[in-house]
């Protein structure tokens, strides 16, 4: 080396961690450690590749994206072009792309012509024709014609590697993407390379199918037609469909999702490209659950109920129907609206509840709860934005997680899926509490603290190695069982350890800090705060808010049901998620008045005297917060509605024809609104000191919670995702299932009700505990809440007997 | 010659899930286990562990494919990744005694497309197939690294140097009717299975039959030897550059 | 000057009860590793790296540089693989050795995991050799009793356990990250380097993976020192090796020889070709290095001697193929072995070679269309040095050097059957009965 040209302006730029190199003559600079693919995309020249993607690891198996390096940044090249996916860049190196040089040109096209030799002709009845990587870089790279005059490799086709996944061999250019990730990214290694050279291909084993809840990734990874879903397969052209970029309503993950529709009815969604949240990913949940609102129990137009039955009605009717019950029962009414809720839509019937119907009593929670949990959310959850809570880059940060109440697989698959990425690429430590080690948790390496509910406080208290490293995530589940987020916040608070609460329903943080909850007004402020009640009314253009306590859900349905409560104002919730189910149906039985504003008929639109049609969120616009308080947008996917009225035009609607005013009436205003009151800066409540209240020796409790693809209803008229939920079963301890006799199928009994399961004897679970699902299938469910006792029996199977 | 070329593949992809038939219990699964605990990491006992699933099946069975997923708390996917990866495991019940024809170039040209087109018909069945009694497998093998022996046949893995076809004749007659058949360079012609169980890491106590060479192994030893040829003896110093130099 | 012939590792191989180790010890053996056993590691390594020894599996790196690169101060533990995965056609010198002396590659092992500080080595051998595992088994079985290997041998508080390990057909798996997966129970494809296996190899620890060969030669360097071995062989390439001629020879067999001697005194030591017959090609070191001819008869058999030609010493082995050999048929065949061992992981070995063999096919059988040379040769050109590993370009160096010394056979594949111009049955060893084809 002589004279460096570039010495000067190498003098001036470089910062330590950054690498300049020459691409196609123009000079880059680059952090270290950039593959050569990347450093190339930056300054906008695309490499063909089929095996690359930036959150697998590097394989350098497809050989597409070769590039010739005349300069290593030694002063020596290679003397035959090198594939850019896998070779970092160094200082000085000099890369010449298809653009510049002849001889990675001519190795592309090569690379191009071998794929295609054994690749079937049948583009026109391919899914991907119109998107696929192949024919996109066909077209750009590769030769007009063929020279290849042999024969083509064919294989039967295509077999489905699970109820949901099919394989077509002959289309598949053997980039192992789809087995990569399997393994690398959610740690289902169910498909594998089989067969070795020419006859290499995908293969899983007959008896265990693609048993994966991340399965969809690999359709869209895909970069040939090669894996399709049974969901979208021979729907739609890719160039016949309208995109649109969403937030999943699925769980608190907030994933970015692109739902594409055509003649206004979505066809398919994608994991969309959030590098904050979701990467690149999507559960199959998100991915194939959107066809909950096609079913004949779609509600299309408002009912009335006349002699006792519910009928059609105009919305004029049935708007001065709701009037009028409303009306009649005053301030005597509780509020409660579920979990599938964008912010402002809560907010606006928080503000309806406060503001015009004048109640405190409002409650987002359609599930288990305690007063305790309401206590928690308003000390230590509401009224913070993304920049104060642990987000995903947190946890991937973190040194050490701690899991209490919480199965991350199966109640937030994303935040399962990052800290599967930390744990494999930065040794995260990750603890959990649980009755037994689950899947989930054993793809995370996960310690076991082997714990019934409601010992969790115990456990947690246990652990002494927590310290400002350590996130402590704790599930919904915890709000039910006494004691243990007073335990959580206490163990934080004594270590400096971080928490966060996931909950499992998309609208949830949103209704926090929305204020539907009794105690909590909009933005973290507290009802019992005199000067945070001025505030709000001040906003609302209201004289005042009521200052009197508002019940919870759960008291609400007592209430209604020992008639010290009259009417009831309901969205999306289901009795039968309730701790009580049964209160909650005689509650809404002894109701003086409800109105239930919901898209799908149910137990509560049954028992309702008028229902309003609410609008898909595939319909609508606006926000949710994800766990991490983070916003994302919703944005409306079909223009053309079945029903084009929102809950917040509903609500709107009801308040004009009170003589109110809602301040808006549409999502907009309403974000705008709710963005304008903004977080509170008084005081926060402390946080609950509830103590523990673990069962006794000797009782045999329940250990459960949702698994992914379960009956929600979320998951409906799906056929192929419901196939691939994971079979329902009754999990105990060797020596528990012993000492109660079981076999192979026992029977649970709770509360009158009761499920068969066959049995599964786990080696590591703690004992006096059986776990069951809690919603394995349509009206299969216990009523029994965590921690709470059951009865066990074996059922004997005859032998011999004959059907 | 050569001319065996597929493109269609109907039935590749896996072991065969038709023929669930298994002889593996559980002194199978112990002697899987203990072939799994002589590694660092068991895994790495997967390649012995497919063979004595064949030692005990004649075949890497759908049984033998979970008993090594279980033992290894790998998937199916996986180990049926690897057990179709290796050509010595065999998808459909192989021969009491296997025979292999090495057709790689040099064996080809010097005899070895001949003895194998001699052996289908001698035998009436096609490479990859099995006679109808089970008595014998027949393989069509790449180069089995006994070049100097060409062309060569190999009945369970052992070796039977410089074939000829009268010498193939003999030597498939005597394995169809069970007679004592010893390699050229091995044991006692035992089974296919039995072999596959000593590869699986269990001796047969076999070593010390045979040779310790054959003829071609010996070409050079037995020149220097009459030549006294020998090493430089040990304090031999290295040769002058100058004299490399003139070389 | 030193002899023709240098036999070394195979001197024994032809006495009674070569294998066992009473008949090792009674010539000497297991002396060098008691001698090495008292030596500083670093020592050793210097040792080798002075003897210049090189691998004898094919790629010839320096043996001791090898070692030196295993970080010592790295937590894991480190380990010796012996690659006795011998599959390259052509090559058949590790077997043997195998099955006549296991105990010099037990010894070898010893020293060398002494050496690098490893208390676990494994020979991985290709499965399809069950007489050679059987003799390894035994070895092995032998030096433990003996107090070879176990714990604290021979008392120097040295510790190393050797596992036999039988693969299961798979060439690839000679190539040594493919080897390690293998190793690990995966399917045997090459893994991506870096990082190379003396930082990351067997379960992501310091690794040296070296030939049977290499190893076994190991002993007699710390009997003989480093000057004895330099004292054979040429400039840059020293030592004794093992040759291996095949083929159209009177007497084909192993040839014990310092690095550099001829083909033409290979060949006239294993009694000169065929009667009636001429040498045509050769291939020096396996199927993968590319062919020689005639001209080359006179070349020194080392390293450099073979890069100059164009060609690779490879493992040497030398399948020696006489006039009436078509060269067509043995290029499809050669190409065929990698087609059939190709692993399937990148494209243009998985799909070239797929392409290769039928286009090889229409050669052989006089089909091929005008221009199919060219095309041939631009396919080639597509796959060498754009796949992963070295394995297709094996098949490329086949069809290349043979278009390159006999192009006109390969055109007169536009019009007529190599069965024609080359009757079968003449190359064959023995007279066949019918039609060959």
């Amino acid at each position: 080396m002589t004279v460096d040209a570039n010495k000067t302006s190498a003098e001036v730029a470089p910062k330590p961690d950054l690498v300049t190199l020459t691409i196609d003559g123009t000079e880059v600079s680059v952090p270290k450690g950039t593959l050569i693919i990347r450093a190339a995309e930056m300054i906008g020249t695309a490499i063909p590749r089929f095996c690359d993607h930036p959150l697998l690891d590097p394989v350098g198996a497809c050989r597409q994206c070769m590039v010739d390096i005349p300069d290593a940044g030694n002063g020596r090249g290679f003397p035959k072009p090198q594939a850019s996916c896998t070779m970092p860049v160094a200082e000085g190196m000099v890369v010449n792309t298809q653009r510049t040089s002849p001889v990675a040109d001519k190795a592309q096209k090569g690379m191009l012509e071998f794929l295609l030799i054994n690749h079937p002709l049948d583009c026109p009845i391919c899914d991907k024709g119109g998107e696929c990587p192949l024919q996109n870089q066909s077209l750009a790279q590769g030769y007009g014609e063929s020279r290849y005059e042999g024969l083509k490799r064919t294989f039967p086709k295509p077999v489905s590697i699970s109820a949901q996944i099919l394989l077509d061999r002959e289309r598949c250019v053997l980039c192992a993407r789809c087995t990569r990730f399997s393994e690398q990214i959610s740690g289902d290694p169910f498909i594998a390379l089989v067969e070795r050279g020419a006859l290499q291909q995908v293969g899983f084993y007959e008896q265990d199918p693609y048993d994966s809840y991340f399965s969809g990734n690999v359709v869209q990874i895909c970069p040939v037609g090669a894996l399709t879903s049974a969901a979208y397969r021979f729907q739609a052209r890719p160039f016949d469909l309208v995109s649109t970029t969403t937030t999943c309503e699925h769980c608190a993950a907030g994933c970015e999702l692109r739902s594409d529709h055509r003649h206004h009815q979505v066809k398919r969604r994608l994991a969309g490209d959030n590098p904050e949240v979701n990467e690149e990913w999507s559960c199959d949940k998100g991915r194939f659950g959107f066809m909950y609102g096609r079913g004949d129990d779609r509600i299309t137009c408002p009912l009335v109920r006349r002699d006792g039955v519910l009928e059609p009605a105009s919305w004029p009717e049935a708007i001065d129907v709701a009037v009028q019950g409303l009306r009649s029962v005053g301030t005597s009414i509780g509020v409660q609206t579920g979990g599938r809720l964008t912010v402002e839509a809560s907010y606006a019937y928080g503000k309806f509840a406060r503001a015009v119907l004048g109640t405190n009593s409002i409650d987002f929670r359609s599930r288990a709860a305690s007063a305790e949990e309401a206590e928690f959310l308003a000390a230590r959850v509401a009224g913070r934005s993304v920049d104060e809570s642990v987000t995903y880059a947190d946890l991937e940060g973190a040194k050490h997680v701690v899991l209490v109440s919480f199965e991350p697989e199966d109640e937030s698959p994303i935040v399962f899926l990052r800290l599967r990425k930390a744990v494999r690429n930065n040794d995260l430590r990750v603890t959990t509490i649980a009755p037994f080690l689950s899947r989930g948790s054993d793809k995370l390496s996960a310690t076991l603290i082997a714990t019934a509910p409601g010992a969790e406080a115990a456990a947690l208290d246990g652990l002494d190695d927590l310290d400002s490293g350590t996130v402590i995530l704790v599930g919904e589940r915890a709000g039910a069982l006494p004691g243990v987020l007073s335990a959580v916040a206490a163990k934080a608070d004594a270590t400096g350890a971080r928490v966060a609460w996931i909950p499992r329903r998309a609208g949830d943080v949103g209704a926090i800090e929305a204020g539907c909850l009794p105690a909590l007004l909009p933005g973290g402020r507290t009802v019992s705060d005199a000067a945070a009640r001025v505030d709000v009314a001040s906003q609302w253009g209201v004289g005042s808010l009521p200052s009197e306590a508002g019940l919870s859900a759960d008291e609400q349905f007592a209430a209604l049901a020992d008639g010290s409560l009259r009417g009831l104002l309901v969205a999306g919730v289901d009795p039968y998620d309730l701790a009580d189910p049964a209160t909650a149906l005689a509650g809404l039985e002894a109701a003086e008045f409800v109105v239930s504003i919901e898209q799908r008929a149910s137990a509560v639109t049954e028992r309702a005297d008028v229902v309003f049609p609410a609008a898909l969120l595939e319909e609508q616009a606006g926000h949710f917060l994800n766990w991490e308080h983070r916003v994302g947008r919703v944005n409306t996917v079909v223009k053309r509605p079945m029903s084009p009225m929102t809950d917040i035009r509903i609500l709107a609607a009801l308040a004009d024809a009170l003589g109110s005013d809602l301040g808006f009436r549409g999502s907009k205003l309403a974000y705008a609104d709710f963005s304008e009151l903004g977080a509170w800066d008084g005081e926060r409540p402390p946080a609950p000191t509830v103590e523990a209240a673990p069962a006794a020796q000797g009782d045999l409790v329940v250990a459960s919670w949702r698994e992914l693809l379960d009956a929600s209803q979320g998951n409906d008229y799906e056929l192929a995702l419901r196939a691939t939920a994971r079979p329902a079963v009754v999990r105990a301890s060797a020596a528990t299932a012993e000492q109660l006799g079981l076999a192979e199928v026992a029977t649970i009994e709770a509360n009158g009700t009761s499920l068969v399961l066959p049995v599964e004897v786990v080696a590591d679970m703690v004992d006096g505990v059986v776990w069951v699902p809690m919603n394995p299938g349509p009206g299969e469910r216990l009523a029994a809440n965590p921690g709470s006792q059951v009865h066990v029996t074996a059922v004997t199977v005859v032998e011999g007997a004959e059907a | 010659m050569s001319g065996h070329f597929e493109s269609h593949f109907p039935e590749s992809g896996s072991v065969d899930y038709a023929d669930q038939s298994t002889n593996i219990d559980e002194t199978t699964i112990d002697e899987l286990r203990e072939l799994a605990g002589r590694y660092p990491q068991p895994r790495s006992a997967l390649l012995p562990m497919l063979h004595l699933v064949q030692s005990v099946d004649g075949r890497i069975s759908p049984r033998g494919i979970e008993a090594c997923a279980d033992v290894l708390g790998i998937t199916t996917a996986q180990v049926s990744g690897v057990a179709t990866f290796y050509t010595m495991y065999k998808r459909r019940p192989a021969g009491k005694q296997h025979v292999g024809v090495c057709t790689t170039a040099l064996c080809a040209v010097m005899g070895g497309d001949i003895l194998l087109e001699r052996a289908k018909k001698r035998l009436g069945i096609d490479e990859g197939q099995t006679t109808p009694d089970g008595q014998i497998s027949l393989e069509r093998l790449e180069c089995n690294a006994a070049c100097d022996y060409a062309p060569v046949m190999m009945v369970n893995w052992e070796f039977f140097d410089n074939m000829t076809p009268q010498k193939a004749d003999e030597l498939l007659d005597k394995l169809l009717a069970d007679e004592e058949v010893v390699s050229s360079r091995g044991a006692v012609i035992t089974t296919w299975k039995e072999a596959e169980r000593v590869l699986a890491g269990f001796p047969d106590g076999r070593a010390d039959e045979g040779p310790s060479a054959g003829p071609a192994s010996l070409a050079g030893v037995e020149i220097a030897r009459e030549k006294n040829w020998k090493a430089p003896a040990a304090d031999a110093k290295p040769a002058a550059p100058e004299q490399e130099a003139a070389q | 000057m030193t002899d023709l012939l240098t036999p070394v590792l195979s001197e024994q191989w032809g006495t009674p009860n070569s294998w066992k180790l009473a008949r090792y010890e009674a010539t000497g053996g297991y002396r060098a590793m008691r001698k090495a056993l008292t030596m500083q590691p670093a020592d050793l390594i210097t040792l080798v790296k002075d003897a210049n020894l090189r691998g004898r599996g094919g790629a010839g790196f320096p043996t001791g540089m090898k070692w030196s690169f295993v970080p010592q101060d790295n937590p894991n533990p480190k380990y010796l693989v012996v690659n006795a995965d011998e599959s390259e056609p052509g090559t058949c010198k590790d077997i043997p050795l195998m099955m006549a002396t296991p105990h010099t590659l037990v010894e070898g092992i010893i020293i060398s995991s002494f050496a690098i500080n490893s208390h676990t080595a494994f020979i991985y051998c290709r499965g399809e050799v069950l007489h050679v595992i059987r003799r390894l088994q035994q070895a092995v079985r032998e030096a433990y009793a003996a107090g070879y290997l176990g714990k604290n041998i021979l008392g120097t508080g040295y510790d190393l356990d050797i596992i036999v390990h039988a693969g299961a057909g798979a060439y690839i798996c000679g190539e040594e990250t493919a080897l390690l997966d293998s190793l690990e129970g995966r399917r045997g494809q090459p893994r991506l380097r870096p990082p190379f296996p003396a930082v990351a190899g067997l379960y992501a620890s310091p690794t040296v993976v070296n030939n049977v060969e290499s190893i076994s030669s190991v002993p007699s360097i710390v009997n003989h020192g480093a000057d004895w071995f330099q004292s054979m062989g040429t400039e840059k390439s020293k030592g004794y090796t093992l040759y291996s001629l095949s083929g159209h020879i009177k007497t084909p067999g192993q040839f014990e020889a310092p690095l550099g001697v001829t083909l033409r005194e290979l060949i006239e030591l294993g009694g000169g070709m065929r009667d009636g017959h001429e040498l045509k090609f050769f291939t020096p070191g396996g199927s993968s290095t590319p062919i020689l001819t005639g001209e080359h008869l006179d070349l020194p058999m080392d390293y450099e001697g073979m890069a100059a030609a164009g060609s690779m010493l490879g493992t040497k082995a030398l399948q020696i193929f006489d006039d009436t050999t078509s060269v067509v048929r043995t290029t499809l065949r050669f190409v065929e072995f990698y087609k059939h061992e190709s692993c399937g992981k990148c494209t243009p070995c998985r799909e070239g070679t797929w392409w290769l063999v039928q286009l090889l096919m229409k050669f052989e059988a006089g089909t091929a269309q005008e221009g199919d040379v060219d095309k041939l040769l631009d396919i080639c050109d597509n796959i060498g040095g754009r796949s992963f590993c070295a394995l297709a370009d094996g098949a490329v160096a086949a069809v290349t050097s043979a278009v390159k010394y006999f192009r006109s056979e390969f055109e007169q594949g536009y019009h007529t059957p190599a069965w024609e111009l080359f009757p079968y049955e003449k190359s064959a060893l023995f007279a066949a009965e019918g039609d060959v084809r």
